[in-house]
């Protein structure tokens, strides 16, 4: 019995000091505080579809991730704080859908637009051929090269911003003291750049930033070495604009948005406090109740519920856990569940008790023959916990799914652990 | 005993209760939100004075939004359409503050594209099918050294029987709530069935676990009890241990329901129907279904 209560102190005084953790990391400038998920702490999550339609199907991997590096050095620029970036393969397996999708999350931003923009003005730099028909109806007088609508005119040749290792600003005194802008290809880019002017010379290769044509100079030679100019008509800070935008995010590939959220902050700020005051209460009704109808057992089951909380908000901290209003239903919920193991253990023992066995054998037996129900019966929410991570559509489901299992695991391990040390510490010996 | 005894009777009333839910779904069928059909979805509140209701329609329909429904939200609007732009969301939002007489800020904008809500369709049913095709081997894995007198696939089978009757029932609730109060099935509500069949699988594991164990004692004893004796006294004997987690359960949702953020109070509501349909399924079907499945074998 000593042993017991040796082992039920130091579980408390753990909890005690958990707690405190609990408490002094939510002050204001913790880096534990809880991590919450946009629906509470407002912001925008946005899912973007790329266009993988120009790339290798053995490179679209390492050209997604380069698309997310991209897109988190922009978003850093900015300066958001805890950006998610996550490439997403869309569909479901079997199917033949292998959609690349860019998930990116931006806590507190809830301007759309704004957000948008910073991702989206990014250029895409491609090289492009003039094809010969368009050039024949050019010198017959037939059509011009515009430079907002001349798409339709030139050929696709590979050679895109995601070949280019660095641009750079130069002034040329051939162009009147004017801004062009450097740009030096990576070894692919090299080498095809050289192929493309080699085989086409006397051809226009019109440069094309976002679509728009810059420039369409005529290929006079090869042109080996992977450099090359671009000598639109730039003002300084035009230049130094697209030039950083190149260096910092030349897309691979063209990405179009296909879903957008925002959630407003104080909306989130009102779900944070109903979520909080609805955790407190039904942690007080739950109490109320097993207090009313165990008694002494009730007590000390509300204690090792006080401490499987106090564990759950410890790993949300450690992991961490994202909570989403979802999310924390989903351990409101388990709060109710984890009482479960407590009440097959204290129903197990006052059927013990009725068959004449002294309180400490009923414990005893009581926790035994408890244990294979607990077992099975929590077995079936863990797996129904794992599919619902694995197939979730949402992060928000993702959360509930995390929290959830975290839940059942803990029940079950403060069931066996905290419960039963304490209530063994606290039975009399016979 | 009495719940085996009398169990003709649960069996009519699941029966009407599912008969019921089939007919709801199928009559009304369900209300798909954004999340699954695609479009977008702007939630949008005044500070002070809101417009009406037909005012705001209007606005969409000078607009040319077809096709928008707006649904009041206390304070302002929902408003769901076709996917829009962020554009035109900011020109709906413009003209709702009819040049200044209101004040709208917008809580919250989703659009989600026709490719991603057929996948959440498609990832939500193999879900479903998952959870309930691991629950059958898991229980018949549980259970494998009981094989008399039935066999430890027929527990699995019950349970799932027992499942699908805890699902089509919120399922159905919510059709009836969709057809008459609009009500929306968004991927949250799967969520909802899916930790019902959690739930109520751990009570029906709970029933079927002490069904298992008086099995074992009995034989021990000689076998003198039939297996209907024992299913009975099996309920019996986990009656208060069913009710009272059930009971734990519900009180934490029911306060969630009541207190909770607003945004889940569709997903809290389907789990109060469901754990409360799946307790009353794992106490008076589940375990009394063994009982008629035996029967059957023995004729």
């Amino acid at each position: 019995m000593a042993k017991y209560r040796f082992w039920a102190i130091i579980i408390v005084a753990i909890a005690v000091v958990l707690g405190f953790f609990v408490w002094n990391t939510e002050k204001a400038d913790s880096s534990r505080k809880f991590k919450l998920g946009l629906d509470l702490s407002g912001g925008t999550h946005l899912v973007y579809k790329a266009d993988t339609s120009q790339i290798a199907s053995g490179d679209i991997s390492s050209a997604m991730e380069s698309l997310r590096d991209t897109i988190e050095r922009r978003i850093n620029l900015f300066g958001v704080s805890e950006p998610i970036i996550q490439v997403e393969q869309g569909g479901v397996f079997g199917s033949d859908n292998t959609e690349q999708r860019l998930i990116v999350e931006l806590p507190g931003v809830t301007d759309v637009n704004e957000a948008i923009k910073r991702i989206g003005e990014t250029p895409i730099l491609e090289f492009k051929l003039l094809s010969k028909e368009s050039e024949a109806k050019i010198n017959a007088g037939d059509a011009t090269i515009d430079a907002t609508d001349s798409t339709g005119m030139f050929l696709e040749t590979g050679l895109t911003g995601r070949m280019l290792q660095k641009a750079s600003i130069q002034f040329d005194q051939n162009f009147a003291g004017k801004p062009i802008i450097g740009l030096k290809f990576n070894e692919e880019g090299s080498q095809l750049f050289a192929k493309i002017t080699r085989e086409n010379v006397g051809s226009v290769l019109g440069i094309f930033l976002d679509g728009n044509l810059v420039e369409a100079p005529y290929i006079r030679e090869e042109i080996s070495g992977g450099e090359a100019v671009i000598t639109g008509d730039f003002t300084a800070d035009g230049a130094k604009q697209v030039v950083r935008d190149l260096n910092y995010g030349a897309l691979p590939m063209p990405i179009s948005l296909i879903s957008t959220e925002t959630i407003g902050a104080t909306l989130g700020d009102k779900a944070v406090n109903d979520s909080f005051r609805a955790g407190l209460y039904a942690f007080a009704v739950v109490a109320l109740f097993l207090i009313i109808w165990y008694r002494f057992q009730g007590f000390v089951a509300v204690l090792a519920l006080a401490i499987y909380t106090i564990i759950n908000l410890v790993l949300f901290k450690l992991i961490p856990v994202t909570l989403t209003a979802a999310g924390i239903a989903g351990f409101i919920l388990s709060i109710g569940m984890a009482v479960d193991a407590n009440i097959l253990i204290f129903e197990r023992t006052k059927e013990e008790l009725k068959r004449g066995k002294n309180r400490y054998d009923a414990l005893k037996e009581g926790f035994h023959r408890a244990w294979s129900s607990i077992r099975d019966s929590n077995s079936s929410s863990i797996i129904t916990a794992v599919i619902l991570y694995y197939f979730a559509s949402t992060p928000v489901i993702k959360g509930f799914a995390l929290v959830f299992l975290i839940g059942v695991l803990v029940s079950m391990f403060s069931a066996i652990t905290a419960s039963r040390t304490i209530l063994f510490a606290l039975s009399k010996e016979e | 005993m009495t719940i085996v005894k009398y169990r003709k009777i649960f069996y009519t009333f699941s029966t009407i209760l599912i008969l019921a839910s089939i007919f709801s779904i199928f009559f009304w069928g369900l209300n798909p939100s954004i999340d699954f059909a695609g479009g977008s979805l702007l939630d949008v509140s005044f500070t002070g004075n809101k417009p009406t209701n037909d005012e705001a329609s209007q606005v969409l329909k000078d607009l040319d939004f077809k096709d928008a429904s707006v649904r009041s939200s206390g304070e302002g609007y929902i408003i769901r359409l076709k996917e829009i732009s962020q554009t035109e969301k900011d020109s709906i939002v413009a003209g709702l503050s009819f040049d200044g007489q209101y004040l709208p800020t917008e809580k919250t904008f989703s659009t989600i594209g026709p490719v991603l809500g057929k996948e959440a369709i498609q990832k939500s049913l193999i879900s479903i099918f998952l959870v309930l095709l691991a629950i059958v081997l898991f229980i018949a894995f549980a259970f494998r050294k009981v094989s008399r007198p039935i066999s430890s696939w027929v527990y699995g089978i019950v349970t799932v029987l027992a499942l699908l009757h805890d699902v089509l029932v919120p399922t159905g609730v919510f059709a009836i709530l969709g057809h008459f109060y609009g009500f929306e099935v968004d991927t949250l509500f799967v969520t909802a069935l899916l930790v019902i069949l959690g739930f109520s699988v751990h009570d029906t594991i709970v029933v079927f676990d002490r069904v298992r164990e008086n099995l074992h004692k009995n034989e021990d004893h000689g076998g003198k009890k039939d297996f209907e004796t024992i299913v009975g006294e099996s309920i019996n004997e986990t009656f208060v241990r069913s009710i009272n987690t059930s009971l734990t359960v519900l009180l934490a949702v029911l306060v969630l329901y009541i207190f909770g953020p607003e945004t889940i109070k569709n997903f809290t509501l389907a789990l109060l129907i469901g754990i409360f349909i799946g307790t009353y399924s794992s106490i008076f079907i589940g375990s009394t279904l063994l009982v008629t499945i035996n029967n059957w074998k023995n004729k």
